[in-house]
């Protein structure tokens, strides 16, 4: 354990990247976020705060943001969701609380919750205060979590609160999962992820980093704790099952984002096609464009109208230059040593597309044979009851993308909120 | 159709237009006077004259509401600072130059009779069309005797009138104070000593506000304040209730210019139903220029055209039979809210303000069939004193349901639609619904939805003919047995 080195000054900046990477939503200032704040309708049982999985009363944070309590604020949005400013950077917003907004239908222009939560919380993290919650009064009662994302991170949290120790295991050298690892850099950069963590730490949250969990380990885990909670997310992005997908410049979305935010990537070479329509695509392509890609073209096998990328994420893609062909399929790789084309089957025939670099985003695996001993699962899910948590196994809770498929921060933060709350209460019982 | 005008008469003065500007800041010299007439304004009160006075740093303060700027404002300057020779010389300077333009000297000077008297006759001489007699600065000059220390005192009021009334050959305006419990004490006194006019209201004792870091108030002087004058649009209700007092008192009423709050057209034209002749701006000129006067004059045309009047005249005090004590209201006449929900966009803010702040009778039930079969039979005005009657959900119920629903991002194409996914149509659970039996026709409900025309109050026929409490009681003091 690092005792005494916050998590986000183990990483070092690149300068080039922030630089390439800037605000995707530039903060407000702070005159800008009162005025926003006021117009706020403050909704009864607002349909923002319903729509957003962890339930945060939206009206009432940006009330306290307009009223000058601020403190209060990131308190109001911390109580629901203690990645609250990872989701006011990450969130697609457009689709959650400001997609609800009843000003679409009042004068169309929806109150910018998601900025107005990132003007809350920077200002929490500016001032330096520690998270407004204390740890429980220790119940001996201990969980481990596997995989450090935001369910954990979250299940974690609300275990910590009730004075249940929690352990988070995870195999690489830095928390957040996702969070810091696989959201675009000008959405949320990893640092600022790690900084959201550094909170958590406060609250007692025990992480081992480096540690791969493998089924003996989590059957030792088992017996060790109360309790055992799963946010292991899904496994490595789908392959082509081609010939050449060894070859130098064949990479995946999620390498190639973790590795740009790490900052071990910093260039990418002229021409890059990236498989696959969904928002980690799009997220790579764009990636590529700020990278210094000349040329980036999306290949996708069907149309736009299947494509599973939110709207605002293809327009942006457009907006940075990235080209679409719709309907293309890859059937083969052209290269000796590295890659030089793909050859792809168009509904008018094959045709070559020379490439220097290709990413696969194409979907994840899933962790059935790890996790399918312990847990029941469903399409490479893991079943749980979606209110507490539990799986079949009742020793076992999960949460986060291994049941959901694959969703957004936030709907892992929610998932988590609801397994530590769920645990605890089963705890309660079992022990009380 | 006539071409309606602006051009009006207040007591027999000529006005190009019923647009003055106060006796304050905007009014303070000839080279600010004269730019307000090129700019539209078509008259103005002096900034009032008087022995000069020393002023403080600072002087004005304001609040602020969800955003906008200067609600109310607040001032502890006192009268003109500048010698009484020199505003003299720029009030003939400026009249000789705008001879149709409106200028009211407006005066204080200390209680005695040949102070006045002095004052009157050099105002005159400078060629002011009439006079104001500032009884009514609430701060400062209150505390030498002066301003509202002689408005407050209907005797002091009589007695300075009076005074004035023996030398002026212009008309006398009085400028009442509303630091006072009834108004029309002062009025009264200011016409038995044969006042030609009035005016009101002058600015109301205020502290605006502390400075929570310095536990200072503001304005500001040196880690002091002072209570001030407070104006602007949040005390045109108080200023309009006190000119309908005064204008409905035939023992006080008199040529009125209307003040307090007024800020565009439709701020005029409401005084001017309530009966005055012109009204009286400065805190929307402090605030954003002499050019409001342009709407304000465009606006008042446009209005009176569509309404069809040609003249000030023709609907001035219109309003004021329309204005009755309570007791005179008929008790059965009723209306209810009525909910359009093509229009609702579901805030909900009409169902917590029903239930915390009226009288529980808008529900969350549409989706469960509440349009469909509605209870009726249970109107509390007259059978039922219980809120709730029919068991309907709480907001703490409605609310703890929200909490437990578990929402998820919805993954285009694989998800028909999350919460936030569908915002061009209301839910209909969202949609409100008025137990129309259980109204009271409060309004609020009305006041507070964010929609135009989304609640309305709709007249609802009672079967009783009308009645005023004055009547019930009047029959029931005949009849003890009704």
């Amino acid at each position: 354990m690092h005792e005494t080195t916050a998590f986000s000054e183990r990483v070092k900046v690149s300068p080039e990247i922030v630089d390439r990477f800037g605000d995707l939503h530039p903060p407000f200032e702070g005159q800008a976020a009162i005025g926003e704040a006021n117009r706020c309708l403050f909704c009864f049982d607002a349909p923002c705060a319903g729509a957003c999985p962890t339930h945060i009363d939206v009206p009432r944070f940006i009330k306290k943001i307009a009223s000058g309590n601020l403190a209060g604020s990131a308190k109001t949005i911390l109580e629901a969701n203690i990645l609250g400013a990872s989701c006011s950077r990450a969130c697609p917003v457009e689709v959650l609380c400001e997609g609800a907004c009843v000003l679409h239908r009042y004068n169309k222009q929806p109150i910018e919750i998601g900025r107005l939560q990132r003007f809350a919380m920077d200002a929490f993290h500016a001032s330096g205060a520690a998270l407004p919650f204390e740890p429980g009064v220790d119940t001996g009662l201990c969980v481990a979590l596997i995989g450090a994302g935001p369910a954990s991170l979250a299940c974690a949290a609300e275990l910590r609160r009730k004075g249940i120790r929690a352990a988070i295991y995870d195999a690489r050298p830095l928390p957040g999962g996702l969070n810091t690892y696989g959201i675009a850099e000008y959405k949320l950069p990893l640092v600022e992820s790690l900084r959201e963590i550094d909170m958590l730490a406060q609250l007692g949250v025990e992480f081992r980093f480096e540690t791969v969990v493998d089924a003996a380990m989590l059957t030792e885990l088992e017996a060790e704790n109360d309790a055992v909670f799963l946010g292991i997310g899904l496994g490595t992005i789908h392959r082509l099952g081609l010939d050449g997908e060894g070859l130098l410049g064949m990479t995946n979305a999620l390498d190639f984002i973790a590795g740009y935010k790490a900052g071990e990537i910093t260039t990418v070479a002229a021409r890059v096609a990236v498989i696959g329509a969904g928002n980690t695509a799009i997220d790579a392509a764009i990636a590529a464009v700020r990278l210094g890609a000349s040329e980036v073209h999306m290949v996708y096998r069907r149309g736009p109208e299947q494509m599973s990328a939110f709207q605002f994420e293809y327009e942006h893609a457009r907006h940075e230059g990235v080209k679409f062909l719709w309907h293309v399929q890859p059937v083969g790789i052209v290269g000796e040593s590295s890659l030089e084309a793909l050859k792809l089957q168009g509904r008018d025939g094959e045709f070559v597309l020379p490439v220097d670099s290709v990413v696969l985003a194409i979907g994840q695996g899933t962790h059935s044979e790890f996790a399918g001993a312990s847990v029941q699962m469903e399409r490479g899910r893991v079943v749980i009851d979606k209110a507490t948590g539990q799986t079949a196994n009742p020793k076992f809770f999960a949460g986060g993308d291994c049941t959901n498929g694959g969703r957004e921060v936030v709907d892992a933060v929610a998932d988590g909120k609801r397994a530590g709350l769920g645990i605890a209460a089963w705890l309660e019982v079992a022990h009380g | 159709m006539v071409k309606p005008t602006l051009e009006t008469t207040f007591c027999g003065i000529k006005c190009l237009n019923p647009f003055w500007l106060a006796s304050a800041p905007p009014a303070n010299c000839g080279e600010q006077v004269m730019r307000a007439f090129d700019a539209g304004w078509g008259g103005a009160v002096w900034k009032t004259i008087g022995e000069p006075i020393t002023n403080v740093s600072s002087r004005y303060s304001s609040i602020d509401w969800a955003g906008q700027r200067m609600m109310g404002f607040n001032n502890i300057e006192l009268i003109s600072d500048r010698p009484i020779e020199v505003n003299l010389k720029e009030i003939a300077e400026a009249k000789k130059r705008y001879p149709k333009h409106v200028i009211i000297a407006s005066l204080m000077v200390e209680s005695k009779r040949e102070t006045w008297h002095d004052i009157v006759k050099r105002a005159e001489d400078a060629g002011a069309d009439g006079l104001e007699l500032n009884f009514g600065c609430p701060h400062g000059m209150s505390e030498r005797g002066m301003g509202s220390a002689v408005g407050q005192v209907p005797e002091y009021c009589e007695q300075i009138t009076g005074w004035v009334k023996e030398v002026a050959r212009t008309p006398v305006i009085v400028k009442l104070t509303p630091n006072i419990s009834d108004i029309r004490m002062p009025a009264r006194a200011a016409k038995r000593a044969g006042a030609d006019a009035l005016s009101a209201i002058n600015t109301i004792n205020s502290i605006t506000g502390i400075d929570l870091d310095t536990l200072e108030p503001n304005p500001n002087v040196d880690g002091k304040s002072s209570h001030g004058g407070y104006c602007g649009p949040a005390v045109k209700p108080i200023a309009l209730n006190m000119v309908q007092q005064v204008m409905s008192d035939p023992q006080a009423a008199l040529p009125m210019s209307g003040i307090g709050g007024v800020g565009g057209w439709r701020d005029a034209a409401e005084f001017i139903l309530l009966g005055a002749s012109s009204v009286q701006v400065c805190t929307a000129v402090m605030h954003y220029g002499y050019r409001i006067v342009e709407d304000m004059s465009d606006g008042l045309l446009e209005w009176m055209k569509s309404k069809g009047y040609g003249t000030i005249d023709e609907f001035r005090g219109l309003s004021l039979p329309n204005v009755r004590e309570w007791k005179n209201l008929n008790l059965n006449y009723r209306v209810v809210a009525q909910i359009h929900a093509d229009k609702c966009i579901g805030c909900q803010l009409c169902y917590t303000a029903c239930w915390d702040g009226a009288h529980q009778c808008i529900h969350l039930d549409r989706a469960e069939g509440g349009m469909d079969a509605p209870v009726l039979g249970t109107d509390p005005r007259y059978v039922v004193h219980e809120p709730n009657p029919h068991g309907k959900a709480t907001p703490a119920m409605v609310e703890v349901a929200s909490a437990r629903a578990i929402s998820t991002t919805p993954i285009p194409k694989l998800d028909t639609g999350g919460a936030g996914s569908n915002s061009s149509v209301t839910p209909l659970h969202r949609i409100p619904r008025v137990d129309v039996d259980e109204c009271v026709g409060c309004n609020l409900c009305s006041l507070v939805c964010p929609v135009e025309e989304c609640i309305t109050m709709e007249k609802i026929d009672t079967g009783l003919r009308p009645e005023t409490w004055a009547e019930r009681t009047a029959v029931a003091a005949v009849n003890p047995n009704l």
